[in-house]
């Protein structure tokens, strides 16, 4: 695997979790208590840090072959329900996620929330706003880092990726105080979805006993031809929603007639 | 207690199987067959992207019908 295609995958799937962990974390320190926030954000990393610590000498010291199986469909897995998500909210079946909506809504529910000291935490509710947020989001990027690091033998240049991500994402949002609505996060998840669905099957059919056509170089054809499959879906949804819209709009002026 | 475990459970399963359990049990389906294929030749590697073509516009399809 190229260590510019394994960074590229690991620090766009970084970013749309970044995001997602840095809109909640914002209406949590915005509405509440930036300090019990914080604090949230510290125990949650420090608890994502210790997953990776148990896991990730676990995951390293898998003989390949079980690695690539076990770990490749789960990658395989993964992928496709990214790219099953970005299709479905492309061709206008889900409603695309909205940051500015899920920092109101949150916002709204801080609000609303009674205050409550628990040791040295001040705010528990902003506290396990934030733990939880970033704890969650961050828990796919960790499996993503630990089982592409681990495939493709370079643990540092994804931890190198997550770290860049999440860096990037952060220091935005802490410069903007905003959630970061204008990242275009569907297109990002598709090509995740494209990148996760085309290393896992490569890597589980070898982990299963398959030798691909061409080697590594089988990777080259089968991302691009997994991107297009899903480009050609997008478009086949498309019209299918189109025209029960037509039909549904058409179906009163018939009766008319 | 168990409240507790089933939240858990619930958790796994969410991150594991996702929105539609389809597409993991036809991984599963897939790779099965690829080994058994693999292990006469090594002309299984086409089951994997053959499966790919099945299952997502199957797994969308479902999707849209939820909604």
């Amino acid at each position: 695997m190229g260590a510019g295609a394994l960074f590229v995958a690991v620090f766009l799937a970084c970013v749309v979790e970044a995001v997602e962990a840095t809109t909640i974390v914002l209406a949590a320190g915005t509405t509440r208590q930036w300090r019990s926030t914080l604090i949230g954000v510290g125990s949650g990393l420090l608890a994502l840090a210790v997953v990776v610590a148990a896991l990730g000498p676990a995951v390293s010291a898998l003989p390949l072959g079980v690695l690539r199986l076990v770990v490749g469909a789960l990658l395989l897995v993964f992928g496709l329900q990214w790219l099953r998500k970005s299709i479905l909210r492309a061709s206008g079946y889900k409603a695309l996620h909205d940051e500015g909506l899920i920092f109101r809504t949150q916002v709204e529910a801080a609000r609303s929330a009674p205050s409550e000291r628990r040791g040295l935490v001040g705010d528990w509710y902003a506290f396990t706003l934030a733990f939880k947020g970033v704890l969650l989001e961050g828990l796919e990027v960790v499996f993503i880092v630990l089982t592409f690091g681990s495939n493709a033998r370079n643990l540092p240049l994804a931890a190198l990726a997550a770290g860049a991500a999440v860096v990037l994402v952060a220091g935005v949002g802490i410069a903007v105080r905003a959630p970061l609505a204008r990242v275009p996060e569907n297109g990002m998840k598709f090509v995740v979805g494209v990148m996760l669905t085309a290393f896992g099957a490569f890597w589980s059919a070898e982990g299963a006993g398959a030798t691909w056509p061409g080697g590594d170089s089988a990777l080259l054809i089968l991302a691009p031809a997994i991107a297009a499959f899903g480009l050609l879906v997008i478009a086949w949804l498309r019209r299918r929603r189109t025209a029960l819209l037509i039909g549904h709009d058409a179906a009163p002026a018939d009766v008319a007639t | 207690m168990m409240s507790r475990l089933k939240a858990f459970g619930a958790f796994w399963y969410d991150f594991v199987i996702g929105d539609d359990w389809v597409l993991a049990a036809g991984v599963v389906v897939a790779l099965a067959v690829t080994a058994v294929v693999a292990s006469a030749s090594s002309t299984g590697w086409w089951i994997v992207p053959a499966a790919i073509v099945i299952l997502l516009p199957l797994s969308v399809w479902r999707g849209t019908r939820q909604r």
